[in-house]
């Protein structure tokens, strides 16, 4: 499966990377060389195989739905880039 | 011998004796760590810490209550987040992030006594076999080729903790390991390195890269000293869902140097075509090792082994795709400028853009097209049911009485930094092919250097454990590295 120059543009996109267009050829062969790679997972027989999903066999703890932090507003907002009035602060999102 | 040079053990066993105290301990790894910037393996320097640490590690020395690791100097990875120090995974995109928390693990060290000398280079978001995708440039193996100048890599993406531990500029350094990036850099500089069963040690406050695969672990001077680490480092932690509610054993007792009758497992799917003649030789000699310390040898299969690297790298950068959504110049880290009428669109595709190195991108879009409709069953699907394939191999050959598994660590010594920049990333990948299966089943693997090829660089063996047995796996390597005798040091050229 090789990706063509509008699947990376597309890729890009979905990933929110902004890529030059003229950047978008070489990145399509980059992906297809490890595409390529991957590839060899077409020769194994998973018949009836479960897809892994944890490593351990063991259940994803619970914990009670309780409050156990908060009124930390100042360490939340200390490393945001651009914060206003206890708010982290955007671009305009909506017209 | 400056006090840099020690092992945990001997300063430990110094500092419980009032031959040695924190504070010139910890000036004498200070000393040595701004004597070593040439290597740039610590990228922030933290020497007030380290100081106001070790005078109140010798004052719980001096009032009798001094744990294993009370005044012993630490590297830190910079993947760990350490309250008001820089943490920021060698990515430009944390740049300024200064965490208001301290990760599980640096608690754990700190309660235990540790003093922190400061964060320690890696790749970028760990994601590298030679410490190349890093922000602050490349970290330096202290041995190099003979008399040749050329700069090696310390592997990666530990690259950082490895040549700073080998080349004395702390006691011992954590790291991680998501595909081999603890076991292949300590194998690059001759030092331990254990990444230890998935869950054993928690992964909070640890900046995310692969979280069904990631895992921190000691890397030192020592077999000794990464079973005290380890020990240190491990435990139950309810903020990490996947911690385990298992004891931790004092590992350091479990190193009896018995092995006898223990049966070492021989994978053949491990000999690889092309494989150099000194990493077959150097395997063949671990096994007469342990056999003369009366292990019994055991061809063993493990066929799906091929299929690692491949289903490794669909699952890593799925993961990894997910977990960096969250760098999106919002909450941390950098922002980029934006033009006149940018929206919030803009904001996130420049700010990504800008503060991902190649790699990291790279491995972003992989896992966001593994991901996507139409491909999931094709790629990620697959992957994970080949991951337990991988891991059924090793669940056999534990059941068929296996105890530990032994292969070679990586399949060449440490290459110049720089030689590997026109190879295919595909090519890098190849690092860890030895590596890569153990964080997949999810098992204890550790690195132990052996000898040096003709080079003059190091080489190391793998031993991989059962689950949950890192006491055991640890004295198999406690063996080994008492058979192998490996004292060998780097020259100092820094």
């Amino acid at each position: 499966m090789s990706i063509d120059i509008d699947t990376a543009r597309k890729v890009a996109k979905l990933a929110r990377i902004r890529v030059e267009e003229a950047d978008l050829p070489a990145l399509a062969g980059e992906l297809s060389g490890i595409l390529t790679f991957m590839e060899q997972l077409n020769e194994v027989d998973v018949t009836g195989v479960e897809p892994m999903t944890s490593v351990t066999p063991m259940r994803l703890k619970r914990r009670a739905d309780v409050v156990t932090d908060g009124n930390i507003q100042a360490q939340i907002l200390a490393n945001a880039p651009d914060a206003r009035e206890g708010f982290f602060a955007v671009p305009k999102v909506v017209e | 011998m400056s006090a840099n040079e020690l092992t945990i053990a001997a300063a430990r066993d110094a500092l419980r004796k009032g031959e040695l105290t924190a504070v010139d301990l910890t000036m004498a790894c200070l000393t040595a760590m701004d004597a070593g910037d040439g290597l740039n393996a610590f990228v922030h320097k933290t020497p007030e810490i380290a100081l106001d640490q070790a005078r109140a590690a010798d004052a719980r020395i001096k009032a009798g209550d001094a744990p294993s690791l009370c005044g012993i100097p630490l590297g830190i990875k910079d993947l760990f987040c350490t309250k008001g120090v820089p943490s920021q995974a060698a990515s430009n995109i944390l740049k300024g992030f200064r965490p208001e928390y301290e990760s599980t693990v640096t608690t754990k060290l700190f309660a235990a006594g540790g003093v922190m000398l400061g964060k320690l280079n890696m790749d970028e978001f760990a994601m590298g076999s030679s410490n190349e995708t890093s922000c602050y440039g490349n970290a330096v193996n202290p041995w190099r080729r003979g008399n040749e100048e050329t700069k090696l890599t310390p592997g990666g993406s530990s690259g950082g903790s490895a040549s700073a531990v080998a080349a004395d500029l702390c006691l011992a350094a954590t790291g991680t390991d998501t595909g081999g990036s603890i076991r292949q850099p300590a194998a690059f500089v001759g030092i331990t390195g254990i990444k230890p069963t998935y869950g054993r040690v928690s992964r909070w406050g640890i900046v995310a890269f692969a979280s069904s695969l990631d895992q921190a672990g000691p890397m030192t001077k020592s077999v000794r000293d990464a079973a005290i680490l380890l020990e240190a480092m491990a435990g139950h932690d309810p903020k990490d869902s996947t911690s385990a509610e298992i004891p931790v054993p004092d590992f350091e007792a479990m190193l009896t140097g018995d092995i006898r009758g223990k049966k070492i497992g021989i994978p053949r799917e491990y000999r690889m075509d092309g494989m150099p003649d000194e990493i077959e030789k150097l395997w063949a000699d671990g096994q007469a090792m342990l056999k003369d310390a009366g292990a019994e040898i055991v061809d063993i299969s493990l066929p799906h082994t091929k299929y690692a690297l491949p289903a490794y790298y669909v699952i890593a950068p799925a993961e990894a795709s997910s977990n960096l959504a969250r760098y999106d110049g919002v909450r941390y880290g950098h922002r980029a400028k934006l033009a006149q009428g940018d929206g919030i669109t803009e904001m996130y595709e420049k700010t990504r853009a800008e503060g991902f190195g190649k790699e990291v991108q790279r491995r972003v879009m992989i896992g966001t097209y593994v991901l996507s409709a139409g491909f999931y069953d094709a790629y990620y699907n697959r992957a994970r049911k080949v991951r337990a394939l991988i891991k059924r191999d090793f669940e056999q050959a534990f059941a068929a009485g296996i105890d530990a598994i032994l292969t070679p660590a990586t399949p060449s010594s440490a290459f110049g930094l720089g030689e590997m920049a026109n190879a295919d990333p595909v090519e890098m990948y190849l690092n860890d092919v030895f590596t890569v299966t153990v964080n997949l089943a999810g098992l204890p693997g550790v690195a132990v250097p052996i000898g040096l090829d003709r080079k003059g660089l190091p080489l190391g063996l793998q031993l991989i454990g059962r689950p949950w047995e890192e006491g055991d796996l640890l004295n198999h390597a406690y063996v080994l590295e008492k058979a192998a005798g490996f004292v060998a040091k780097p020259e100092k050229w820094w």
